[in-house]
């Protein structure tokens, strides 16, 4: 039969290997492995364990292949196997041709040993390669910043190198389009912080100072802070993705040969886009909670003059404006995790991936440090 | 001998383009059948038809005998274990090692052991010249490695027919040749069949038994034949352009 003829049965019979057989003879002291059918995948699969266990106790092992009658990778695998366990194998039957060019070429090919995996590092070993690259990456984000303060600098000698149509690109799908999400969630937070602390305070009967509660809460700290999140989320990963995308294209290379800066071409447009607009979804975000936590009054009885009125008396300027500037830093600050990311990303089709979770994460986790530091200096200010 | 390969009267559109139309042709067990032509003219369209990627605005396509546009469930999966595929950017899965990628197939379709999977994925990798790369993720490796473990993925399960994407296209002359040469091993040794898309004309030339030639002005197939015989006698402008590398006036 031509082996053309046997490929075209295919491996739907094949792969169930249903007529592979194995006959074991002993002969003499040794062993006489007959092998007959179409020794495909399959039937490898069905024999290897058997045929593993006879062979690694057979001194000397012959293989007789005399009523093999197809042969593809995986059954040659399985006899070259085989002849490795023995250590002495005697080949007896092969019918020549391509059954034979089977097994020598998969011979062939199995002649370069294996590469040796790396050997794993010791639990010290782990925990200073973690440390060493928790502290390049904060070097390098500290010389990234470094970098846009320069690029920053230049642009303000040279303005018109600013690219401000991509800036408005940036504005308008970090801003605008964010503020469907940004009000729902703030009307929410406002809603749920006013319907949560109002059962406490019915105890006292202090329901009247709800509104100095969550506006307070809303304007310094979680207006600024949920804002964040959502440009972390949205913006933030999509920088890192859009500028990693860049990378493995080599696009950012494209751009250092031409002798453009890509902090000045890339960067800068975003994070001034990040910065303008998170003091907007900062203060939508104040806004809609107010109006959240003045739903909850109303169904409390309390009207929205009187509601009104309570935020005027305790809410001060200072306490909207302070919540505002936290705001932009935290803008800057996504948007440098962001782009950096995004700059950093490897190569291949895990980097782009990788480099949105680390602008995600890194963002949230630079605007709660951040927060903290405020928290201190507005304490220390007295403001 | 029946064709492994049968198309019939293909069309393919997209958005009321056509790309091409009334291409019929067949692929004979055992040979290396290339499918032609210049940017742009559909080769690679037509390869996805013959696959069953996408399906034909008119026409019909047999492989091994299936209609694969009309086969579905376990039928269909059936007739696509008994196919390999190479694409033209290798198309590996970048969290996996080379070792690994071979192993998918071998995994998903076969009861080997974990062992055998390993030494099969290895001896698919020495075929190619990857041997000393098994543990490489595809990151790690040049676009040429990447189409050579491509070829190995492809081959994983030994498939009867091969569809190679453009696999010399941006390899230097020593590994594209080292490729071809390959491809002609496994076709003499094995009788395995290979349908290649490529417009490398060295590459034509060495491997390929029979073509048909794609232009993108006449929508369709221009020349059928011995490549080398085309060659020499084809009378088409642009066929004979293509051979000689003449610019077309």
């Amino acid at each position: 039969m031509r082996w053309e003829a046997l490929r075209e049965a295919g491996p739907g019979m094949s792969m169930a290997g249903q007529d592979a057989r194995l006959e074991a003879r002993p002969e003499g002291e040794g062993l006489r492995l007959v092998f007959h059918g179409r020794l495909e995948a399959g039937a490898a699969a069905r024999l290897w364990p058997e045929a593993t266990r006879r062979a690694a106790r057979a001194r000397p092992l012959i293989l007789d292949l005399a009523g093999l009658t197809a042969l593809d990778t995986a059954g040659a695998v399985l006899l070259l196997h085989l002849e490795h366990l023995a250590g002495e194998a005697r080949w007896a039957g092969m019918p020549p041709g391509p059954l034979q060019a089977v097994l020598d070429r998969t011979r062939q090919a199995l002649a370069a040993p294996p590469p040796e995996p790396p050997l794993p590092l010791p639990w010290l070993g782990l925990i200073g390669q973690a440390t060493i690259e928790r502290g390049q990456g904060m070097l390098a984000q500290v010389a990234f910043l470094g970098e846009a303060l320069v690029a920053g600098l230049g642009t303000i000698r040279r303005p018109w190198r600013l690219r401000l149509s991509e800036m408005l690109r940036h504005l308008d799908e970090a801003g605008l389009r964010a503020f469907g999400l940004t009000l729902l969630l703030g009307f929410l937070i406002g809603l749920i912080l006013a319907f949560q602390s109002s059962i406490p305070m019915r105890q006292f009967g202090a329901e009247v100072y709800i509104p100095n509660l969550v506006g307070i809460s809303l304007l310094r700290e979680l207006g600024p802070l949920m804002a964040a999140v959502v440009l972390a989320g949205r913006t933030g990963s999509a920088y890192a993705a859009e500028l990693g995308t860049m990378v493995v294209n080599e696009e950012v290379d494209a751009l250092r040969i031409m002798g453009i800066d890509p902090v000045a071409w890339l960067v800068l447009p975003r994070l001034l886009a990040a910065m303008l607009v998170m003091p907007v979804l900062a203060l939508l975000m104040d806004l809609a909670g107010l109006l959240g936590m003045a739903a909850v009054m109303a169904t409390l009885g309390f009207p929205p003059a009187g509601v009104i009125a309570q935020l005027q008396s305790w809410v001060q300027l200072k306490d909207l404006l302070g919540g505002l500037f936290k705001a932009a830093v935290f803008g800057l600050a996504i948007g440098l995790v962001g782009c950096r990311a995004g700059l950093g990303a490897g190569r291949g089709p895990r980097a782009v991936g990788d480099a949105a979770t680390a602008a995600v994460v890194g963002g949230i986790v630079s605007i709660v440090l951040l927060d903290g530091i405020f928290a201190v200096l507005f304490f220390r200010l007295g403001l | 001998m029946e064709p492994v390969v049968r198309v019939e009267n293909l069309a393919a559109r997209f958005g009321g383009r056509t790309i091409f139309e009334h291409v019929s042709f067949e692929v004979r067990p055992g040979e290396v059948f290339i499918i032609l032509g210049g940017s742009g003219s559909g080769k690679s369209t037509l390869l996805k038809h013959v696959i069953g990627l996408y399906e034909p605005a008119e026409g019909r396509i047999e492989v091994l005998g299936e209609d694969i546009d009309t086969l579905r469930g376990e039928a269909r999966q059936a007739l696509l274990r008994r196919i390999g595929v190479m694409w033209q950017s290798g198309a590996l899965f970048g969290s996996l090692t080379l070792a690994e990628n071979i192993e998918v197939p071998l995994e998903q379709h076969t009861a080997l052991p974990a062992e055998a999977r390993a030494l099969v994925a290895q001896a698919k990798l020495g075929l190619v010249g990857l041997a000393d790369a098994a543990l490489r993720l595809p990151a790690e490796i040049s676009g040429g490695m990447a189409k050579r473990a491509g070829i190995a993925r492809a081959m994983a399960l030994d498939p009867p027919i091969l569809f190679l994407d453009e696999p010399s296209a941006g390899l230097d002359p020593i590994t594209s040749a080292g490729l071809d040469a390959l491809i002609r091993q496994l076709a003499r040794e094995l009788g395995t069949t290979f349908v290649v898309v490529t417009h490398e004309l060295q590459s034509i030339l060495a491997i390929g038994d029979r073509c048909i030639m794609l232009d993108k002005d006449a929508k369709g197939m221009i020349a059928e034949g011995d490549p080398r015989r085309l060659r020499e006698e084809s009378e088409n402008p642009v066929v004979r352009a293509f051979f000689r590398r003449e610019v077309l006036a």
